[in-house]
């Protein structure tokens, strides 16, 4: 029976094999150029996301204030999230964003993005003009849009008077202020949109060429041709959308101090938080008050990880339904 | 071999993680307090001091503040207005605090001194023999935590009653209302309605969150009380609070409650010049003393009058007491210059010159006995006449101080807020709620 010797990589054949310990010091000069090249990314990831997150779950188990060293006390502060009613409620308000502003704004960015491919010569001044407000700075955007819908004095509901229609109370109402909050979502949707027309124009011609050659209809078009070219895009705008949602923070604290008429400051705005009657009250803005109002820096650390591991969990969710549906169409 | 790797790995991780953790609570501050130099040490150098108070507040603060360099020619003070308490908080946690903080209200000192963000000045009061009794007992009582001495008064507010005298006339109101049904009588008295039934002005606007309807400021109409003697919630034990919010929603659903919200939708901003008192929209209303001043610029036409809160028909004895909150200045743990952030609060609360100059300048109730003697010009307008004797009327109160600071307060709020609507029935069951959702809270403080 013939025996066949291949040699190590780059050692002639028949050649003594190289000694154990130059192996072993050219591996690690191997390992510690890969390393240094990767090391600013892992100094940034154990700084910005390892350390943080590992505190986190430290000082969850800890009473802590900011001022003073931590104090280890077990469970306690986990147990009390099965008992804080008002994270119920943020919870609910959070969710219900998620589950409405999220499509809602991926429907409003994509049937945009679709309206701006039909254009012609003055596609550039409507895409400008559909970008504009997702350039205001949020506070801004929203006191104005508060301001836009204000019962009583503002234009919009003036406007539906002319038509005999009496308008809602908007951020007054608790029924309609998370509704609210989603047409504001939906009114600085150009980010999204953007993303979504460059996506859509990408979409080879020809595809939509043959469909049509093949008898397709619109719809037909849009579901077989459309949709599987940009489900990347839509991947990304879903994943970002839920995860921003679930730190929504800004426009609910701004459209709450400010429908409430009593914007304030010196003792933190965190009393009109949630007006009216908890509705906008979202799981972030618990999350600020029991941490910087109450002080209560230990339970706000684990309002923060279960934050992040909802977060995780969601996505890793829409990752794989996400394959699942490429994965139909491929 | 596989096996060995691994654990090796797994040692390295676990020892990674231990050191991330060591080095978390490394990196919590926890400097020590210095102590307090020699009695007569001449204070010098730079204080920040940090105040909430913006545009014409700010520019009185300024003034005052050029008093005290005069005064204090080798302390340089510089200010920075428009900061918040939360704010304060983290800067000082993050060792880059002001020498001198200024809090916006009473409720904040339990949290501010149960931390040790503001030192305990103990040592510098016993040190240059600083008389505290100067203050009144509401006063002592607000600027101390559980015996520990961590603030110092800075004016303070008192809340009572404003009502509109053009309306009260019109329709043959002759005094203000001195007790909650009198208040009721009055408040549907005055309040007119549209055709269609909608509210075009209110005699009173009885929505917990509207302006400065909150708990604290209703409270003392009914001398209600917030804990009990070993510190728990007292607000479903009380009987008082159920007297209070039961008028309350009475009053509500004599409006009802959409449509006063309906109305209060269309009203302007609280602080601004379309208020709804300013603008007739509402013909009575509880605020504070600092109320005067917005009125005497925003709305110069308006003819109106002030009065003592009104009270529980039960206890008519009560009638002349309000509600007292102040604000509370303290020295930082983190005080780069503590000698001259001492000298800087002590010449703030205690000068009685500054003290009559600033509560002038910025329509607040003055915090000495001294100043309350001769309080300037404040003496001789008969509105504000009212609020000093409120302040000094033993029935007045203070939210009482504690760990979780405004918790104790907004927790009750939120169930105001579900009670005036509607969505909560049960009121002694929902008190009894609150009662458990605080002691949790405190619980978790403790």
């Amino acid at each position: 029976m013939a025996t066949t010797t291949v040699g190590a990589p780059g050692t002639t054949p028949g050649a003594p094999p190289a000694r154990p310990a130059t192996t072993r010091r050219r591996r690690m000069r191997e390992r510690l150029t890969v390393l240094s090249f990767m090391a600013p990314v892992l100094i940034g990831l154990a700084l910005f996301l390892v350390y943080p997150l590992v505190a986190s779950v430290y000082f969850s188990f800890t009473k802590f204030d900011l001022i003073n060293v931590p104090e280890w006390v077990g469970l306690r502060n986990w147990r009390f999230l099965l008992e804080d009613p008002r994270v119920r409620t943020a919870s609910i308000n959070t969710l219900w964003l998620v589950v409405v502003m999220v499509p809602a704004r991926m429907l409003g960015a994509l049937g945009t993005g679709l309206l701006l491919t039909r254009f012609g010569r003055a596609a550039g001044l409507y895409r400008t003009l559909f970008y504009l407000p997702a350039l205001a700075p949020p506070v801004a955007a929203t006191l104005a849009f508060v301001f836009l819908f204000k019962p009583g004095t503002g234009p919009v509901n003036t406007l539906l008077a002319q038509f005999g229609i009496e308008g809602p109370l908007w951020f007054n109402s608790p029924e309609w202020a998370k509704p609210s909050l989603v047409l504001l979502a939906l009114w600085g949707v150009g980010d999204l949109m953007i993303i979504f027309l460059a996506a859509l124009l990408d979409v080879p011609k020809q595809l939509y060429e043959a469909a049509a050659l093949d008898g397709a209809n619109a719809w037909q078009q849009f579901r077989a041709v459309t949709l599987p070219a940009i489900s990347p895009v839509l991947l990304f705008a879903a994943v970002t959308g839920v995860i921003q949602t679930l730190q929504y923070f800004t426009q609910a604290a701004v459209a709450a101090s400010v429908a409430s008429g009593q914007a304030t400051t010196g003792g933190g705005i965190s009393s009109t938080f949630g007006y009216p009657e908890n509705s906008t009250f979202t799981y972030p803005l618990w999350l600020y008050v029991v941490g910087f109002r109450y002080g209560a820096l230990g339970y706000a650390n684990v309002l923060a990880v279960v934050l992040f591991l909802v977060a995780i969990t969601v996505t890793a969710i829409l990752l794989r339904r996400f394959r699942t549906f490429l994965g139909s169409e491929q | 071999m596989f096996g060995s790797t691994r654990r090796a790995a797994m040692k390295r991780a676990v020892a990674l993680a231990a050191a991330v953790l060591a080095a978390s609570t490394a990196c919590t501050p926890a400097a020590p307090e210095k102590p307090a130099a020699s009695p007569g040490v001449e204070p010098s150098g730079t204080v920040e001091f940090w105040h909430f108070f913006t545009d014409r507040e700010a520019k009185a603060i300024d003034t005052v503040i050029a008093d005290f360099k005069a005064k204090f020619p080798k302390v340089d003070v510089v200010v920075k207005s428009g900061q918040d308490d939360t704010k304060m908080l983290q800067a000082i946690g993050a060792g880059k605090g002001p020498d001198v903080g200024l809090s916006y209200s009473t409720d904040a000192a339990g949290q501010l001194c149960d931390s040790g963000a503001w030192v305990d000045l103990k040592q510098y009061v016993d040190r240059d023999k600083v008389d505290v009794n100067q203050f009144p007992e509401t006063v002592r009582n607000y600027t101390e935590f559980e015996g520990k001495r961590c603030a110092m008064p800075f004016l303070a507010d008192t809340y009572g009653f404003y009502y509109n005298k053009k309306i009260f006339a019109e329709a043959g109101v002759a005094a203000p209302p001195k007790t909650l049904s009198e208040l009721a009588d009055v408040a549907k008295k005055l309040t007119k309605r549209k055709a269609d039934g909608t509210i075009q002005r209110a005699g009173f606007l009885p929505l917990s969150g509207f302006y400065e309807n909150v708990p604290s400021h209703f409270y003392p109409m009914v001398g209600a009380k917030w804990l009990t003697d070993d510190g728990k919630s007292a607000v479903g034990s009380d009987p008082a609070w159920q007297e209070l919010l039961k008028w309350q929603k009475d009053l509500v659903d004599w409006f009802g409650y959409d449509k006063l919200e309906k109305f209060r939708a269309s009203l302007g901003d609280e602080w601004s010049a379309d208020n709804a008192f300013h603008k007739g929209q509402v013909a009575m209303m509880i605020d504070g003393e600092f109320r005067i001043a917005f009125l005497r610029d925003q709305a110069k036409d308006l003819q109106f009058g002030t009065a003592p809160l009104p009270v529980s028909d039960n206890q008519p004895d009560r009638y002349g007491a309000g509600y007292v909150t102040g604000n509370i200045m303290g020295v930082s743990k983190t005080a780069k210059n503590p000698e001259a952030a001492w000298a800087l609060v002590r010449y703030l609360s205690t000068d009685t010159g500054a003290i009559v100059k600033l509560a002038n300048l910025i329509k607040n109730v003055p915090t000495t006995t001294q100043a309350l003697a001769n309080p300037g010009d404040l003496a001789t307008d008969a509105e504000f006449k009212i609020f000093i004797d409120m302040f000094q009327n033993p029935n007045s109160v203070h939210m009482p101080s504690t760990a979780i600071g405004p918790a104790l307060e907004e927790t009750m709020s939120e169930f105001m807020n579900k009670w005036q609507s509607g969505s909560a029935k049960d009121l002694s069951g929902g008190l009894r709620s609150v009662d458990q959702n605080i002691d949790k809270q405190l619980q978790l403080a403790g």
